[in-house]
């Protein structure tokens, strides 16, 4: 198994755990973090393809590589902007949760 | 291949914890830490480029946004024992993600052979760019539009999240407006660091055009900078309707749309430094959050 290719698996694992904490935590704030895991992974899936696409002298591909930073950026941006919604409904409602409010609590 | 196996085995632990631990303040910080050993990953694929992304943006400034949130939030964490899923339903998630990772995992098991890939025409046509680092040059020449899109997507969270004001602070300033640690430790640390900082990020923003480096990394080291500047109080928040800082947050996309046909070096770079000035103002921006405190 080579390097790149061991990393690729672990790329496919983080994208399992990352989602199985999406499903099972309750909490919005654990839920925005398992999505920055499965984007981790997700990321790390397209560095493998880069690193499997090394020639002319490059380490790897640098198309999938800079998609990857336009990525993370706009990953950042989605985050940044789910964590404000959070706040304000905690702001508003004094509660941090996804129930609607006529479920008893 | 050894320190691979155990870099690999290290941030699969760290990433377990993350989803695993009780408290959401510990799983954030087992979060950052995943952040800067996948930085290292990045290193190991040879993708030195996105190793400064993932660990100023990724794991830096995602961390100190979640951290924020985490302690604003942190005596709600009661209710969530209540929601818990039952436990047929986490089995099922278990089971569900597992085969999940199994597809993906022999994906890249099947992977063909040999790799597709633009590298040979990425490197062919360098020189015509003037630039020596291909990711840049991906970035900035080849790939320019999906680029402007990208700092147009920031813009477009930024408004997003000032729009979650309250209607009577609208133009207001956002954060506490009460500085951590006044006089202690933390500010002079900040008071040393912000200049050095504001150099890096400079140098990194600089020498991405023939090193690994570039205007998102260079941009969110300057953003770090005016975060913890803007934290300890040493400047305070803009107000969110200023005339200047919305000139500053625009001026990186209405650059770009001037694009010229030619892919000069020069002209890449003059176009970069205002991009990298209204990136670096969007990301300290959705840090700071929406409005929250009126204008004096």
């Amino acid at each position: 198994m080579s390097d790149a290719t061991l990393y690729g698996v672990l790329g496919a694992v983080l994208v399992g755990l990352g989602l199985f904490g999406l499903i099972v935590h309750p909490q919005p704030l654990r839920k925005i973090l398992a999505f920055n895991l499965i984007g981790g992974g997700v990321f790390l899936l397209f560095g493998v393809v880069a690193r499997r696409g090394a020639s002319a002298g490059l380490g790897g591909d640098p198309v999938p590589q800079a998609l990857v930073i336009t990525g993370l950026v706009v990953a950042f941006a989605a985050t940044a902007l789910a964590v404000a919604l959070l706040l304000r409904l905690f702001q508003e409602t004094g509660r941090a949760t996804l129930r609607s409010d006529d479920s008893p609590p | 291949m050894a320190f691979d196996i155990g870099l690999a085995t290290l941030v699969l632990g760290v990433a377990a914890w993350t989803i695993a631990a009780r408290d959401t303040f510990a799983a954030v910080i087992g979060f950052v830490a995943f952040g800067l050993l996948l930085a290292l990953v990045w290193v190991r694929v040879a993708a030195p480029d996105v190793a400064l992304a993932e660990a100023a943006l990724g794991s830096g400034l995602t961390g100190g946004l979640l951290l924020s949130a985490s302690s604003r939030l942190a005596h709600t964490n009661g209710s969530a024992v209540i929601e818990k899923p039952s436990a047929i339903m986490r089995l099922a998630a278990a089971l569900f993600c597992t085969l999940m990772s199994a597809a993906l995992a022999a994906i890249v098991l099947l992977l063909p052979e040999p790799a597709p890939t633009l590298a040979p025409q990425a490197a062919a046509n360098l020189a015509a760019t003037g630039l020596g680092n291909p990711v840049t040059a991906v970035l900035m020449a080849y790939r320019a539009i999906d680029t402007l899109l990208e700092v147009v997507v920031l813009l477009l969270a930024l408004a997003g999240t000032w729009s979650l004001a309250p209607d009577h602070l609208w133009g207001g300033l956002p954060g506490r407006g009460d500085p951590v640690d006044r006089g202690g430790v933390l500010t002079f640390d900040a008071q040393l660091l912000v200049p050095i900082g504001i150099l890096v990020g400079i140098h990194i923003f600089w020498v991405g055009s023939v090193a690994p480096g570039g205007e998102f990394q260079g941009a969110t080291i300057l953003a770090a900078m005016w975060i913890l500047a803007m934290m300890t109080g040493l400047v305070d928040a803009p107000g969110v309707s200023g005339r200047w800082l919305r000139l500053a947050l625009v001026v990186g996309p209405a650059v770009f749309l001037a694009y010229p046909e030619s892919h000069a070096k020069l002209v890449i770079l003059t176009i970069e430094v205002p991009v990298t000035l209204s990136i670096a103002a969007t990301l300290a921006l959705l840090v700071a959050g929406p409005p929250n405190r009126a204008l004096k």
